[in-house]
């Protein structure tokens, strides 16, 4: 049997259904974004992990120049170490006939028997190479896609300055590639990287690697200690070249995945509670104005013997209602856009595994959380007006006082119109109020520069990697260093205008406790293609002796200008320096050391040597050069910067893209449940006034400007605020997306301002206009009649 | 200062003719004027007399251009109300019309002063606000929000606020309806000084029959219709009304 109060309940949802439905949404976005990013996270995370168990990826990666394959049952003496796979890896140059330039290629190697122990590849069409065919190889699944490379197609690759023609026997998949980014790529560009899985014996053949191995993958045992490993392995490997081991987060792919995955973790954390903050100010504004309303029926109940807690109860219940609803539209939604968007991930990714198993937790925490949400909000009107005496309550409530005040001062001085005046007192009349929609709109302004600023960022970094700090066309990777004579060849190159040469070095930088893996990058003084751009966006020289770091890299190992780190070369020759930090640079994509020339090589006590070539090359000639390129044996690798720019504009304009559509559709749906709520609440406290206003001869125009007032005057008010809070929230976002291979600056245009804030003033007067519709509707004489 | 002529031979302001008035709400249908025919004329107080329900509101807002008769025609001057648009209507108002109801109808956010200058503010020819709270009697309360001050006085607000603009025509339902007899007697002082000064033809409703003596003519509506007319020729000023 529903009682009398829940039929009047029931009735007072359908009644209020456009406010009820506007602060579910903002309700049920806050609920939705919980589901959905740990639906998304722990999914990813499940499905991750499964693949990486099916294929037995590795714990640790080590690589070498060259070490005898004798030397493996030592390695697997090491403790901790539950399994290992030894391979040879080379760099290999394709020809493709429908690609101008070489496409550069890793080249792997399967064992000669059986299967190997770690980094299984994964069939997904055709075979695996067989071994008595030297010829055979099995091509990275989307690369082979991306050039329709059937089993069967036949390929032209150089490898170790060796032509060879390679037949493709099937596509595989790896857990190592994921993500998978190529030597001077910014981002996955599977045209132009791919990777290829060829017999032991085939490739160590090309690579003059008989009998020995130069990667080296270890699987640890259960409760290992990793660094304990990697410190053998070092150890190990140093007299073989060891570059120095790392575990999986220095592993390109994984550490890319799973920053990925826990920026979803972020977002999951962050908005929800704006959301919640600005639903239970919503529940709070429109509870407070019905209590209002039926002050006098809450007497007549008192006074026929209904308590305070079961009127408190029914307005609970209430506001309960609509926390029912925003969970249940923000569980709905989240579920199916968690759904898809695993299944868009996992296609991105390539993960063959998908496991969309949700755990119940968010499900539960984010409907507590919503009921609590809508209960705070409910409380605090609740409170007062249901406790007065039912003598009181019954009669007419005290009309609103007004006070002379800062406004009439203000009202005077400007010559104000009263109906100017009367917009003002409005907001100073009820200050909590007009805080909401305070807080609502710079709220919504500020998700919206948060998002935008994104694309500020990318055009910033854009701007610095293609166009200030790589101004040359085409990069050469040399598969050897060699001396300064290969300029004066690489000059003689078809269309080559300038080239400049630079020395790679990978190094461990090491001060105190921290250290980092990376490289040192020395250029030839006076180098115009490869420049250093510090924080204003200049140009920096580099310094005579020291090292510059990236201002990431830097704050990492805790260093400031000035101070000396331990360098330890982890190529020939193999010597520990102490240097000091000459400068910090600017860098957004990489985090690389740097140095001049002539200071490493004096360190290093040899003729000055290249194995990297810039080149800038009349446009016209770049065919003929890329053909001349897949000629030459010492170029290990091609990177054509135009190429690269266009994929990495490509895939960031679709991630903007994506998260704009997402950020836009919140950051309006907080404005137009705040504003929509707030100009409903003051058309009912209103509507006598209006009907008045309308009686004495003002045009429906003229009334509605003191409806839509109030809202202009608190929007645009709130506009700045938003701004600062922006600010501050895309800060965070800056800390949230930076990882070790990208620190996003934060940058934010005025347009970007400008942008937000037009949104949000749109979105404002919309949510107004809906409400002055209502306006139009009132029947002067009956609004007059009643004394509500 | 000469009482202007307020004889039934001067212009009619304000003719209507016929008028009916049907109220629909679903199927029910109540017809709350017949055909009412009455005029009003310049420098003129009417005193609307009839049993509750009998359509006297209905009337009035058809008058102050409130509300459009079902049939019938409403003339003010030369111009016809029947046809005019909800734009000229508003016009109508805010130029010829002033309203005084039971419920004062004031703005809680404006003052005294305030309240009458927003009809001042759209008028073309009012008077200052504070000569209009003067007239009323409240020339010391001009800065006083309508929360600070007493029913009467807030009705008095209300009138200067109606008469600030200088209508031709000043429709009050019921304004002494909510006040005792010395705050009413204060309030149709004030109506009736600015009728005999300022020459508005004034309509005024009324349940208090003590009132209708202070009427150059008197109206009784009953059952939607207009049941008889009388001219009083001896009106009486209000502090004779006995309440
Ligand atoms: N909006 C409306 N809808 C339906 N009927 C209405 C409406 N307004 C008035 N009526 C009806 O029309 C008739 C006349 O109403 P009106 O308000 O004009 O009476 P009145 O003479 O002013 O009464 P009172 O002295 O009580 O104010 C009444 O029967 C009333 O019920
Ligand atoms: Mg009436």
């Amino acid at each position: 049997m529903v009682s009398v109060l829940d039929r009047k309940l029931i009735r007072d949802l359908r009644r209020l259904w456009a406010q009820v439905l506007a602060i579910a949404a903002v309700l049920a976005c806050g609920v939705m974004v919980l589901v959905l990013g740990e639906g998304l996270q722990s999914s990813l995370a499940q499905s991750r992990d499964t693949y990486y168990e099916r294929q037995r990826f590795a714990d640790v990666f080590a690589t070498l120049t060259r070490a005898p394959r004798t030397l493996l049952p030592e390695l697997a003496e090491i403790e901790g170490v539950a399994s290992l796979t030894a391979r040879v890896e080379a760099a290999a140059l394709i020809g493709l006939p429908e690609m101008d330039e070489p496409v550069s290629a890793r080249v792997l190697s399967l064992p000669a028997s059986g299967e190997p122990a770690l980094n299984l590849p994964l069939l997904v069409t055709g075979r695996l190479p067989s071994a008595l065919h030297p010829d055979e190889v099995a091509l990275y699944a989307p690369f082979a896609e991306a050039h329709e490379l059937m089993p069967g197609a036949q390929i032209e690759a150089v490898i170790r300055g060796t032509r060879r023609s390679l037949l493709v026997t099937g596509h595989v998949l790896s857990p190592e590639f994921v993500y998978t980014i190529g030597p001077g790529q910014m981002m996955p560009d599977d045209r132009r990287y791919g990777v290829i899985w060829m017999g032991e014996e085939a490739l160590a053949g090309a690579a003059d690697m008989q009998g020995a191995f130069n990667a080296l993958m270890v699987g640890l045992t259960r409760g290992a200690n990793a660094q304990a490993v990697i410190d053998a392995l070092d150890d190990r490997l140093a007299r073989f070249g060891g570059a120095g081991a790392h575990d999986r987060d220095g592993q390109i792919s994984h550490a890319f995945l799973a920053s990925e995955i826990d920026q979803l973790g972020t977002m999951a954390l962050v908005l929800p509670p704006i959301f919640l903050a600005v639903s239970a100010f919503l529940v709070n504004m429109v509870l407070s104005r019905l209590i209002a309303l039926e002050r006098q029926q809450i007497g007549l109940l008192k006074a026929v013997g209904y308590t305070t807690a079961a009127i408190t109860a029914h307005y609970l219940k209430l506001s309960l209602g609509i926390g029912l609803i925003g969970t249940l539209i923000g569980w709905g939604a989240g579920a199916r856009l968690s759904l898809g968007m695993t299944r868009m991930y996992a296609e991105f990714f390539r993960l063959p595994v998908l496991i969309y198993n949700p755990s119940s937790w968010p499900f539960a925490l984010s409907a507590a959380l919503a009921a609590l949400t809508v209960l705070a909000g409910a409380w605090r009107a609740v409170g007062a007006s249901v406790r007065l005496s039912p003598a009181i309550a019954m009669l007419p409530p005290a009309p609103p006082s007004f006070r002379r005040g800062l406004v009439d001062g203000l009202g005077t001085a400007l010559r104000l119109r009263q109906t100017t005046m009367m917009i003002l007192r409005g907001i100073t009349r009820w200050p909590g109020r007009a805080a909401i929609t305070l807080f609502g709109v710079s709220a919504s302004v500020s998700v919206l520069i948060a998002s935008f600023f994104l694309s500020d960022a990318m055009a910033l970094m854009t701007d610095e990697v293609f166009y200030q700090a790589n101004r040359q066309n085409v990069t050469l990777t040399l598969s050897q260093a060699q001396t300064d004579r290969a300029l004066l060849d690489a000059v003689h190159l078809p269309g080559v205008l300038v080239a400049e040469g630079s020395f790679s070095l990978p190094v461990r930088l090491v001060v105190g406790p921290r250290e980092e893996l990376t490289s040192i990058t020395a250029f030839s003084e006076g180098a115009t293609l490869s420049r250093l751009i510090d924080d204003e966006g200049r140009a920096v020289a580099l310094p005579d002796a020291g090292l510059v770091l990236p201002e990431g890299l830097a704050d990492k190992l805790g260093l400031r200008t000035g101070d000396r780190l331990r360098v330890e070369a982890l190529a020939p020759p193999r010597e520990t320096w102490e240097l000091p930090l000459a400068a910090t640079i600017r860098q957004t994509i990489g985090q690389e050391a740097y140095m001049a020339r002539p200071a490493l090589f004096a360190l290093m006590r040899q003729v000055p040597q290249v194995n990297r070539i810039d080149l800038l090359v009349d446009a016209p000639a770049l065919p003929a050069l890329y053909a001349e390129a897949k000629r030459r044996p010492e170029i290990a690798g091609l990177t054509a910067w135009d190429a690269v720019r266009e994929q990495f504009e490509a895939t960031i304009g679709e991630n903007v893209l994506i998260s704009v559509i997402v950020y836009t559709t919140l950051g309006v749906l907080i404005t137009v449940g705040v504003v929509y709520n707030a100009a409903r609440i003051r058309l009912s406290e209103r509507a006598h006034e209006l009907a008045s206003l309308r009686v004495l001869g003002f045009h429906r125009s003229e009334v509605g400007m003191v409806l839509i007032g109030e809202t202009a005057a608190l929007t645009l008010a709130a506009i700045p605020l938003g701004w600062i809070a922006g600010y501050g929230f895309a800060a965070l976002m800056t800390q949230a997306f930076t990882t070790d291979l990208v620190a996003l600056p934060l940058v934010i245009e005025r347009a970007t301002y400008a942008t937000a804030s037009l949104i949000a003033l749109a979105a404002a007067l919309v949510s107004t206009l809906a409400v002055r519709r209502r306006l139009d509707r009132i029947d002067i004489v009956q609004a007059l009649k009643a004394r509500d | 200062m000469a009482p202007p002529a307020r004889s039934l031979s001067s212009a009619p302001v304000l003719v209507a003719k016929d008028v009916t008035r049907i109220y629909r709400t679903g199927s029910v249908e109540v017809q709350a004027l017949r055909g009412v025919s009455v005029e009003l004329h310049e420098g003129e107080m009417v005193v609307l007399l009839g049993a509750s329900g009998s359509g006297k509101s209905t009337l009035l807002n058809i008058l102050g251009a409130l509300d459009r008769p079902s049939s019938g025609t409403v003339q003010f001057r030369e111009h016809d109300l029947t046809h005019a648009s909800e734009r000229a209507l508003t016009q109508f108002r805010r130029e010829h019309v002033g309203f005084v109801f039971q419920f004062y109808n004031l703005m809680p956010a404006l003052t005294a002063r305030e309240n009458v200058a927003l009809v001042t503010e759209i008028s073309r020819a009012p008077m200052r606000p504070e000569e209009a709270l003067e007239r009323v009697g409240l020339g010391h309360r001009l800065d006083h929000f309508p929360a600070e001050l007493s029913g009467g006085e807030q009705q008095r607000v209300a009138i200067a606020r109606a008469i600030a603009k200088r209508p031709e025509l000043l429709l009050c339902d019921e304004p002494t309806g909510a006040l005792d007899s010395t705050t009413g007697v204060q309030v149709l002082e004030a109506l009736h000084q600015v009728n005999r000064e300022l020459g508005t033809a004034t309509a005024i409703i009324t349940h208090n029959v003590g009132i209708r003596r202070i009427a150059d003519r008197v109206i009784h509506i009953s059952d939607g219709l207009v049941a008889r007319e009388e001219v009083n020729e001896a009106p009486i000023l209000p502090a004779e009304v006995t309440w």
